[in-house]
């Protein structure tokens, strides 16, 4: 049912943690629903220099977290908001068709951290 | 890497003395039983032997209450269908209960739609039919209660001659699917007041595409589907042949292997049960703890997800179900968890071992020394799990 890839990323997920003194935090879905992720991000001169998940979820969303930090690593933030469900799917080789809207909030999540990041640097000023 | 399969609730392998009693009814005597010549003769011959042996299993008083069909589907449609539109003049009230095979529950939502109305008595939280509101379900209006024998998802046993006194005694046409319980546990149509049985091929070791209804003489019902009239006007169209031979030979066996096999499945699965909960924290067994099905253990864990258990265990060569949402065509949990009171996210983290003739001692104890890891390398990434399990 799952390409690969996905299995690859199930079984070994990257970048997999808690970032304590994260500089933006954004969490997204339900446990009612099945899926819950969390992103952590960390940015330096604009960019994500470092990236964690926590995901409570099917094999898709465990998937989809690990490829959405591989995916946002290193890249500004303009680019990482640019990265979008399809763009995970894509690069991992596709997802079921069920799977695309259940599962694939990683994206979210990430764009949610990014956010958080914006907000709190806001307040900042 | 070994090969541990414990989903024999989702599909199990053909028993070979099963293919062997199917083969000479596909190449050589296929006849119709419908003909008058001897090719007919010797099909008719070999339906008639099978009706014989699924009646003694259900302990059927004669062979002609059996009518063979496509399945326990096919059977449950029969017989809800056929008694609900037989006896539209005498009422249109049916009970049945939360935790019935989707089958029974979209049959049901089907009557309503044409203007049945229907009952869902509800289960505690082992999964047994609340008795006192059945009772209370109960009308001058009801034609039918249909209660399953066994819950294929969380192995409860129904108390079924409880429920079969009841019917009798408001003069209610009792239907039982027990297409998870046949062949594991022995039924008694008779003293269990059961007029409507329901059983399928496949779960044990026959073929698939068949199955048998249970009609007590008597019992007024009316058929779904129309043609030549076979299988004394309720079934019609072209037997199946050489799978009713199959489920025929099947049941032969199940009758004969089921106290010793049941035995032997109810000991791995006491010691699957005892072992997860021993070893995993924040596990629990879901249904009845002694009332249930010998070759079923539906194990709950917390804070994580079951489909990827379920591709978690795959990778260890351990196949299983999960009652979670994901796994699902429709995205909602099992409505069984539901209904025995679980909350979505419990439900979500629910694994369903359905052991079977393959499962030996080595088997549950390579899923005990497996399933812990994996649990554990999940909960690692849930967020949802507390800092203190993870030490």
């Amino acid at each position: 049912m799952y390409s690969e890839k996905v299995m690859d990323h199930f079984m070994k997920p990257r970048n997999v943690g808690e970032i304590p003194d994260a500089d933006g935090v954004g969490t997204v879905g339900n446990p009612v629903c099945g899926d819950l992720m969390t992103m952590y991000i960390k940015v330096k001169d604009n960019k994500l220099v470092d990236i964690k998940f926590k995901t409570f979820g099917c094999g898709a969303a465990i998937a989809t977290s690990s490829m959405t930090t591989e995916l946002a690593m290193g890249k500004t933030i303009e680019e990482a908001m640019k990265i979008t469900r399809a763009d995970v799917a894509k690069n991992l080789g596709g997802l079921p068709p069920i799977k695309m809207h259940c599962s694939n909030l990683a994206a979210d999540a990430l764009h949610e951290a990014i956010k958080d990041y914006q907000k709190k640097k806001e307040s900042k000023k | 890497m070994r090969k541990v399969y414990m989903d024999y609730g989702a599909g199990m392998p053909l028993d070979s003395r099963v293919f062997e009693a199917m083969k000479p009814y596909f190449f050589e005597d296929y006849g119709n039983p419908s003909s008058s010549h001897s090719y007919g003769n010797v099909a008719r011959t070999a339906v008639e032997a099978s009706r014989e042996k699924v009646a003694q299993l259900v302990a059927a008083e004669k062979p002609q209450e059996i009518i063979f069909t496509s399945g326990g589907t096919e059977s449950n449609n029969l017989a809800i269908k056929g008694v609900a539109y037989r006896n539209r003049e005498k009422g249109n009230h049916i009970i049945t209960t939360a935790i019935e095979h989707i089958s029974v529950i979209n049959i049901c939502k089907f009557l309503q739609k044409q203007g049945f109305e229907v009952t869902y008595v509800p289960v505690d939280k082992q999964g047994v039919v609340d008795i006192e509101k059945l009772k209370e379900a109960v009308n001058d209006k009801t034609i039918l209660i249909s209660v399953m024998y066994a819950n294929g998802e969380i192995g409860t046993i129904q108390p079924i001659s409880e429920i079969g006194k009841l019917a009798q005694e408001n003069k209610v046409i009792f239907h039982v699917d027990a297409v998870a319980a046949a062949g594991k546990v022995p039924i008694n149509v008779k003293e269990e007041n059961i007029d409507l049985l329901s059983i399928s091929s496949n779960d044990m070791y026959g073929p698939k595409g068949v199955g048998a209804l249970y009609i007590k003489k008597g019992t007024k019902i009316q058929p779904i589907i129309q043609g030549g009239g076979q299988e004394n006007g309720l079934r019609s169209g072209t037997e199946n042949i050489p799978g009713i031979v199959g489920m025929g030979k099947a049941v032969e066996l199940a009758q004969k292997e089921m106290e010793s096999e049941g035995k032997r499945l109810a000991g791995l699965r006491d010691k699957l049960i005892k072992g997860v909960l021993d070893k995993i924290d924040d596990s629990f067994l879901n249904g009845h703890p002694t009332e249930r099905l010998p070759n079923n253990a539906n194990l709950r864990f917390s804070y994580i997800e079951g489909e990827s258990l379920i591709l978690g265990l795959d990778m260890n060569g351990i196949q299983v179900s999960s009652g979670s949402a994901c796994t699902s065509k429709t995205l909602e949990p099992s409505h069984v968890l539901l209904a025995i009171g679980l909350a979505h996210e419990e439900a979500h983290g629910s694994l369903v071992f359905t052991m079977g003739k393959q499962n030996s001692d080595e088997d549950v104890n390579y899923v005990l020394e497996m399933l812990p890891d994996v649990v554990k390398r999940l909960r690692a990434l849930s967020p949802l799990t507390p800092k203190e399990l993870l030490r």
